[in-house]
């Protein structure tokens, strides 16, 4: 199965296992956005190497890096950035159109993921006839559809209420407890302490890396 | 993601993109539907003009050849002004000409003069009065109508018969039969013996408006002059057209008392000469019309490709979350280009079902036809321009960083 291993920013580096829920923190400027497009493979290192799932991600072309984009991160961000013209399956199905999935098989998993995020009411809803939280939980199915490595949150609750923050946290809890590895991007220590291992970063550098209790009480993986 | 499917794909996204800017997509889409209109109707007016430039000469048959001074394509100035100094064709050289060719079927001497013809009070002017013999019936590409033509009898003795054009029979007899009919030729009185059939289309009715009599009435009667315009000369078999023409060609010389090393002092005419002349007019209009239509085409297209620029600026974020998704550059390259391309299809079907009925319209005032291959092409035009005119929004749109265009608000 091997790691994903991540050597990053200035003299960064950076190991995350499979399966790990890390929360990356820190100020605007700090370099913590860099570093999660270059976990995201949105963008390349100058230099060092990205090694992601047993890919050298750091000498890959544009395409190669859409590829890896569509197979292994699922993006969830602040803004929702879900297609507004296209209604809730549609927008699911779109990493799924991009890796080929032939149609009927496609909408079976788009509905699936959306039922399993709780929409299974919604699909035929655009994103402008759903709430805050309803957006963000299409957006995290779509993050789902193509079963990726990575789910790769940046803020994701940052234009949520409380409560609806909340709740898209408590998704994440529930997708953590199923395997899936997540990293999130965020300042708040609210949603930070959710995971079991928090990265702040600083000027470009790793100021502290450690694991934590998280709020549920759920016991930090050996 | 393979090709159909992302063509397929590329269609949908491109037709609700399309949809979500109605308007904008309607006055776009304006810009091509006038292009392809004005190159269609360009085009069918061309088509229309030559044929019926082809319908005028197809009278002149491909297997008559035509002895004249003047050459019908001279090739310089010079050769013209020198050719106007040859020394005239004679009656007597068209009689020697009918005994000896043997590869001809018929040779018909030709003058022509412009006369009044009357009918009791009715009369009409500028009539073409061709003096010949019976064997023009062979040469000249018309048929009676009504009657008979002149028979030899008649032109040897130079009687006072004549045939009329139908132009010509239908302005002087309203209603009536001309044949047996004593109409004047000038002052001349002539018995119609029989009416040819319709020739002319559009630039040749003065074909119609015609009266043939015998060459001696002709030439005692309304001319000073003594001498052909033209002689006709039919082969008798259009596959020995080369031969024909080279025996016609050295019979003249003998005729004309030519030394073998004088040049030519006639020509010998034939259809493919006004062919080729007449294709070359029409080409040279098709070039100037095609071009000027076509520039309002090349309009259309800039406002598509300027429309495309707004298009990929206005949805800089959608193509960062597709990006960030897993679209590829071509994916996005070809996304943008087909909406393109959509435009500029749809504006071509619409420019097309507007141009129909008005080449239909236009029908009735000049020759046009639209043919199915204008509408190929016109279509192959309008999906051209669009991909022409997306090409590089398009490559714009592909080439995006993800980073920044989801950073783009």
């Amino acid at each position: 199965m091997g790691g994903e291993t991540i050597h990053a920013l200035r003299e960064v580096s950076l190991e995350i296992q499979r399966g790990e829920y890390v929360a990356i923190m820190g100020p605007s400027g700090s370099g913590k956005s860099t570093l999660m497009n270059l976990i995201g493979c949105l963008d390349t290192p100058t230099s060092g190497q990205y090694e992601l799932n047993g890919n050298q991600v750091s000498e890959m072309g544009d395409n190669q890096l859409a590829e890896i984009r569509n197979r292994e991160i699922g993006f969830i961000f602040q803004t929702f950035n879900l297609l507004p013209r296209s209604d809730a399956l549609r927008n699911v199905e779109l990493p799924l159109i991009y890796s080929g999935v032939p149609s009927d098989e496609r909408r079976q998993i788009a509905l699936g993921v959306l039922a399993d995020v709780g929409l299974a009411d919604r699909v035929h809803h655009k994103p402008n006839e759903m709430s805050g939280g309803q957006r963000q939980r299409v957006a995290v199915a779509r993050a789902l559809a193509n079963t990726p490595s990575i789910l790769l949150a940046d803020e994701p609750t940052g234009n949520l209420d409380s409560k609806t923050g909340r709740e898209i946290l408590a998704l994440f809890d529930e997708l953590s407890n199923k395997g899936h590895t997540i990293i999130v991007v965020t300042h708040e220590e609210t949603v930070a302490k959710h995971a079991r291992r928090i990265i702040r970063i600083l000027d470009g550098l790793i100021a502290s890396d450690e694991k934590t209790v998280r709020g549920d009480g759920a016991p930090p993986p050996a | 993601m393979n090709f159909l499917t992302e063509i397929r794909e590329g269609l949908s996204i491109s037709w609700a993109a399309i949809r979500a800017n109605k308007l904008r997509s309607v006055l776009t889409t304006l810009g091509i539907i006038i292009g392809i209109v004005t190159v269609t109707l360009m085009g069918a007016a061309l088509t229309g003009l030559n044929q019926s430039f082809i319908n005028t000469v197809s009278f002149i048959g491909a297997d008559v050849l035509y002895v004249q001074l003047m050459d019908w394509a001279p090739h310089s100035r010079e050769e013209w002004l020198k050719m106007q100094k040859r020394r005239p064709i004679t009656v007597e050289q068209a009689a020697a000409l009918e005994k000896e060719l043997t590869l001809s079927r018929a040779v018909a001497p030709i003058l022509t003069s412009r006369q009044r013809v009357r009918y009791l009070k009715d009369s009409t002017r500028g009539v073409t009065i061709v003096g010949t013999t019976d064997q023009f019936i062979y040469t000249g590409g018309i048929s009676v109508a009504e009657g008979r033509f002149l028979s030899a009898l008649e032109t040897a003795g130079g009687r006072p018969v004549c045939v009329l054009g139908s132009l010509t029979a239908t302005n002087l007899f309203q209603g009536e039969s001309p044949i047996g009919k004593k109409i004047k030729i000038d002052q001349q009185p002539f018995e119609v013996i029989g009416v040819l059939e319709k020739q002319g289309t559009f630039l040749s009715s003065s074909f119609d408006n015609q009266a043939i009599i015998p060459l001696s009435q002709l030439l005692s009667g309304y001319t000073s002059k003594r001498d052909l315009e033209q002689i006709q000369v039919k082969v008798k078999n259009v596959a020995d057209l080369d031969n024909a023409r080279e025996e016609l060609h050295s019979v003249m010389r003998k005729i004309r008392h030519l030394a073998p090393s004088d040049d030519d002092d006639f020509a010998i005419n034939q259809q493919d000469q006004i062919l080729t002349m007449v294709g070359n007019v029409t080409g040279t209009l098709a070039t100037i019309g095609l071009f000027i239509t076509g520039l309002s085409l090349f309009v259309g297209g800039i406002g598509i490709m300027n429309i495309m620029f707004v298009s990929v600026a206005e949805r800089t974020r959608e193509i960062g979350i597709r990006k960030a998704i897993g679209a590829k550059r071509r994916t996005i390259l070809l996304q943008f280009l087909i909406e393109a391309a959509t435009i500029c299809l749809i504006g071509g079907l619409v420019g097309l079902a507007i141009a129909w009925p008005v080449t239909l319209l236009m029908r009735r005032l000049f020759p046009a036809s639209m043919s199915l291959s204008i509408v190929g092409i016109a279509l192959l035009v309008s999906l051209v321009t669009g991909l022409l005119s997306g090409i590089f929004p398009a490559w714009r749109a592909a080439r995006m960083n993800p980073v920044d265009a989801l950073r783009n608000e």
